[in-house]
């Protein structure tokens, strides 16, 4: 293989720069969450932020290994990745170490490592390997069903170590496949399954049935082709068994406090006083959060010095929770700065896929940016109140070695594939 | 377009969230403040309270310490009520209910379960104190008045109310404030500042330390020693002649304005408003709608002066040039005019001022009046320019001094009867009572101090305080420059012989004391209630106002004595053993005190009340008591 001089000049710093700045401020909002006492000690590895500054400097070599291995054996090795990677999640149920109830971790020596942080870099690949694969059509029905079993398996074993949040970002791959082509249906029906669950758990399901029916009906006579009459009866049939499938699921299948996280957010509680109490009980973490960002102001008060912060008024503040700790002591500007970062990087990285010229790069790029999107959305949506609680953590962020390699893996993968792009053809 | 949808959920997703994050940091997020930043606990530290003392340095007013028992009811654990309800001598009821609305105010906030402990409660408590969770004992500083006197002077603190607290952002709920007396007029310098400590809390409310290693705390300054003008030997000496009576007394020096006594009868002990019994006592007090003895009399009350009034007109005659000190008028046992008479008692007559004033001639004082109004062209003008003369000595107006409290008096004008009777309805004859100080006129027992002090001054005052020294501090101009009247100072010389003369051959001949020239004036005034509607005339007020000496005079007072008939019988008495205390520091007259002592009233005040008619002025007798010897020694300054 022929090799440019200027190779290393290839990378797309934008991209890196942006990274580096992502995980130096969320150091700094690390250090603010997690320091206790008068004095800092930067270095201190019993601290959080001491940690978190060893898992920067060790990421520093992980980016080196990954940048320095050959841009194709990330395609070659997709499958063998992939399945190192499943074999990690189902080693959890024999060696794994419950942490907080969920089951996912391994414990070697004093550190603890979560398989299903690098899973996911894993299923981006085996995913962007079988369907850029030749024989592989995502409009045919049999490879979609394959495809969705590569992703499904993974997001299965996540969610039997009790972590649903981590599963719901398996949710990202629609992004990629309906890129490449996933029939429109699947879209229809994924905002349709959002839009039914909704409606039926607010208004109950006859409500949203009578709803679905003359919406699908409307449709039916205004369009001119008249198709047979069985078909918008069988999409109604569908839509009532949906809403009182969501409704049943609601009812038996979520747990107490899954379902409070929805009622709360879809106030779908009336009394008052039950309203008062949950919000004490169970969004105290939410409503300190929220807190802890509206007194940050526009201008924030400033490093280490949020009240709130120092307080440790916000439980897990410097994993879940760290962007309160940016709305605190960096304000709106901070924030949404933060933001816009976060959304440039996810442009950035979806402005180079569609440069791609193998489907597999460009796939590979996708599933970077919807991954980055959906931890980004369910994140800062839930530390501001929009979203139910969902307990992932925000990439490059969030306190952990394990979440910060995953998406270092993740993101750097994608910066070598890219330089790659010259070399191919 | 496929390749747009990530493309615009991820712009969307942006969108909102730039909207939220501007909706709870810049629409609704709070002021920043550390004093409304629930996560810094503010600790205040109160400063001492400033001691009062009187003139002559002796201590009036010091702290003292005092004990409640807090409580935090989320911190509560089940514990043995009934030993802690005997420890704190409470009954399990009230712990109860004590421990529900301490709940129900705020079960993380500390409230008070057991105020104002005695120190042998405290001792006992103290040491049990840690097993009982969530309680704790907060130390207190309260007043302590060294002596029982001047509760009207002194006043007193009380915790402040939510008014004073939106209005002024330093007192914070359960901060103390003076709320009447000296305690209020010197708040600021008596309370000095309270120290705050910001430390940062954490989630669980627990202390983790100071805010900003205490950047932003302060120390609190202590609050600064003043001393009134009060003679507490004074005070002490009046309060106790006015026992069993009613009414107010002022005592001013005339050379300064500075107050030297200010005695409301009846009065109470105020160390009884200090503490536990404060509220039960402060009821009683203030439901005593009979003798009232939160109401200051000597500052409030608004009488009508009666005859001392009198030297004021003989002053504006003499300034007016309507009358010279020889111009003498006759007195019929009265004035007629009209098919009216004003009655008088039977003396010398033609007479002229001296003698006017010594003997208190009704038709004497008459006749200047008329002279003063009718030499304008219309009463309403004349009038105007006696009311101009009057009020300069400080009637008819609040006096400015730097006590809160007060009353305006009345001193009619022009427009004043225009109102009453029409415009030009009226003529001089029908404000012939003013010439006599009776009628629309009334004033408080300051006012008429003051008005005797210019008197004394011969033509000026100087505003009437309270303050003597605030820490060495000059006190303000307003109380250190003269306030000049209307009349020349010639024109005073025969007006104070002629109160010199009351004292040394007229009505109040009886008062003399040896070796000291006092001027005086002796005053009788009639008065009224309303019983079940109907008025009724009530035994005429005793009053007497007074200088002395006649020369470069120290004291100039005046005594009201409500229903004490005339003037010399009890104001008199009182007035002239004041000042015989003040300038000699010993009593000669040991039978005129022990007889003020030994006289009632109360049987007079009790009359209005009874339901049963009653009779007045001559045909009242007197009721006896045992008199009563308080020792007011302790009041004598420290010898250096």
């Amino acid at each position: 293989m022929i090799r440019e001089t200027n190779r290393h000049f290839s990378f797309d710093w934008i991209t890196i720069i942006i990274f580096m700045l992502l995980v130096g401020f969320g150091w700094l909002n690390i250090i603010s969450s997690s320091h206790v006492g008068e004095t800092l000690d930067y270095f201190d590895f019993s601290q959080p932020y001491g940690k978190q500054l060893m898992f920067i400097g060790l990421t520093i070599g992980l980016i080196i290994i990954i940048l320095a291995i050959e841009a194709k054996f990330y395609e070659r090795f997709a499958s063998v990745i992939y399945i190192i990677s499943m074999l990690s999640l189902v080693g959890l149920f024999i060696f794994g170490k419950n942490v907080n109830g969920a089951t996912s971790w391994y414990g070697i020596g004093g550190m603890t490592i979560q398989p299903s942080e690098f899973a996911k870099a894993a299923t981006a690949l085996a995913v962007a390997k079988y369907v850029s694969d030749l024989q592989t059509d995502i409009r045919k029905f049999q490879d979609q069903i394959k495809t969705f079993i590569i992703i499904l398996i993974p997001a299965f074993l996540i969610l039997l170590q009790n972590d649903a949040g981590s599963t719901i970002v398996y949710g990202a791959f629609f992004f990629v496949l309906y890129r490449e082509g996933l029939p429109q249906i699947y879209l229809t029906l994924a905002v349709s399954v959002v839009f039914i669950s909704i409606l039926s758990l607010k208004f109950g399901p006859v409500i949203t049935s009578i709803l679905a029916a003359l919406i699908v009906f409307t449709q039916y006579f205004l369009n001119k082709k008249k198709p047979i009459i069985v078909q918008p009866i069988i999409i109604t049939i569908i839509a009532i068994a949906m809403s009182i499938g969501v409704q049943f699921f609601y009812s038996n299948v979520l747990q107490a406090h899954q379902k409070d996280r929805i009622s709360l957010w879809l106030r779908l509680e009336k009394d008052p006083t039950k309203i008062a109490e949950m919000r004490r009980d169970i969004l105290y973490n939410l409503y300190e959060s929220e807190k802890a960002i509206s007194s940050g102001g526009i201008k924030g008060r400033g490093f280490m010095e949020g009240t709130r912060t120092t307080g440790k008024f916000v439980p897990e503040q410097h994993t879940d929770y760290i962007f309160s700790t940016v709305g605190e002591e960096w304000g709106f500007i901070g924030s949404a700065f933060v933001i816009i970062f976060f959304i440039l990087l996810m442009l950035r990285v979806l402005h180079l896929a569609e440069l791609q010229k193998s489907q597999f790069s460009r796939m590979y790029g996708y599933a970077v940016a919807s991954i980055m999107f959906l931890h980004f959305m369910i994140n800062i949506g839930m530390v501001m109140g929009l979203i139910p609680t969902i307990g992932i953590p925000l990439p490059f962020f969030s306190y952990g070695g394990s979440g910060l390699w995953g998406f270092t893996i993740l993101l750097f993968i994608f910066i070598k594939l890219d330089s790659n792009r010259i070399n191919e053809w | 377009m496929r390749q747009f949808l990530l493309f615009f959920t991820i712009i969307t997703v942006g969108i909102i969230f730039i909207s939220r994050l501007f909706y709870l940091q810049v629409y609704s997020s709070p002021a920043n403040n550390l004093y409304d930043d629930n996560a810094i606990r503010k600790v205040y530290d109160y400063p001492k309270r400033g001691f009062v003392y009187d003139r002559n340095g002796t201590l009036l007013v010091s702290n003292q310490s005092s004990y409640d028992v807090m409580v935090i009811p989320r911190e509560v654990k089940a514990l043995d009520t009934l030993e802690f309800c005997n420890l704190l001598k409470i009954d399990k009821e009230k712990f109860k209910k004590t421990y529900n609305k301490a709940y129900h105010y705020s079960p993380r906030l500390p409230s008070v379960f057991v105020s104002h402990l005695s120190k042998e409660d405290y001792a006992v408590l103290q040491e049990k104190m840690r097993k009982y969770e969530g309680f704790y004992i907060q130390k207190r500083s309260l007043r302590h008045y060294e002596a029982s006197i001047g509760a009207n002077v002194l006043g007193d603190i009380g915790e402040v109310n939510n008014a004073i607290i939106n209005k002024n952002p330093y007192y914070k709920m359960g901060d103390l404030i003076g709320k009447q007396g000296v305690e209020l007029s010197y708040e600021d310098e008596l309370r000095g500042k309270k120290g705050i400590k910001f430390i940062q809390k954490n989630r669980f409310n627990k202390n983790i330390g100071p805010y900003k290693e205490g950047k932003f705390d302060t120390l609190p300054e202590p609050g600064k020693d003043i001393k009134i003008t009060i003679d507490a030997q004074l005070q002490a000496y009046g309060e106790q002649l006015m026992l069993h009576k009613h009414g107010g007394i002022i005592a001013i020096e005339p050379s300064t304005g500075e107050i030297l006594a200010m005695i409301s009868a009846p009065t109470y002990d105020p160390n009884s408003l200090v503490g536990r019994k404060r509220s039960q006592n402060f009821t009683k007090l203030y439901n005593d709608s009979i003798s009232k003895p939160t109401y200051d009399r000597s500052l409030l009350a608004q009488y009508p002066p009666g005859s001392p009034f009198k030297v004021l007109n003989a002053l504006i005659g003499l300034q007016e040039g309507v009358v010279t000190t020889e111009d003498k008028f006759t007195c019929n046992h009265g004035y007629s005019y009209g098919n009216r008479k004003m009655g008088c008692h039977g003396h010398v007559s033609p007479l002229a001022m001296n003698v006017g004033i010594y003997e208190s001639c009704n038709a004497y004082f008459a006749n200047v009046y008329r002279r003063i109004i009718e030499k304008y062209d219309t009463p309403y003008e004349g009038m105007n320019v006696w009311n101009k003369h009057v009020t300069s000595f400080g009637l008819g107006d609040y006096l400015g001094y730097d006590l809160k409290i007060g009353s305006p008096g009345r001193i009619p004008s022009g427009d004043f009867y225009d109102k009453w009777y029409g415009k030009n309805r009226w003529r001089t004859t029908f404000t012939l009572s003013n010439a006599i100080g009776q009628g629309e006129i009334e004033a408080t027992p300051i006012q008429l101090a003051n008005m005797v002090a210019a008197i004394a001054n011969r033509g000026y005052f100087y505003t009437p305080h309270i303050i003597k020294t605030i820490e060495g501090q000059e006190i303000d101009a307003h109380y250190t420059t003269p306030r000049h009247t209307t009349i020349d100072k010639e024109n005073f010389e025969p007006v104070v012989q002629g109160m010199y003369d009351v004292y040394n051959k007229g009505t109040a001949v009886s008062l003399q004391v040896k070796g000291l020239e006092i001027c005086g004036k002796t005053g009788t005034a009639e008065n009224f209630t309303k019983i079940d509607g109907v008025k009724t005339q009530l035994t005429d007020h005793s009053i007497f106002v007074a200088f002395a000496p006649k020369d470069n005079p120290k004291i100039a007072i005046a005594v009201f004595v409500e229903n004490g008939y005339w003037g010399s019988r009890f104001a008199g008495r009182i007035a002239t053993l004041m000042i015989e205390k003040y300038i000699n520091g010993t009593i000669s007259r040991t039978d005129l005190e022990k007889w003020i002592l030994s006289h009632s009233l109360e049987h007079e005040y009790e009359k209005p009340y009874s339901g049963e008619p009653f009779k007045i002025n001559r045909g009242t007798t007197l009721e006896l008591v045992e008199p009563t010897v308080i020792n007011h020694d302790h009041l004598l300054p420290a010898k250096s």
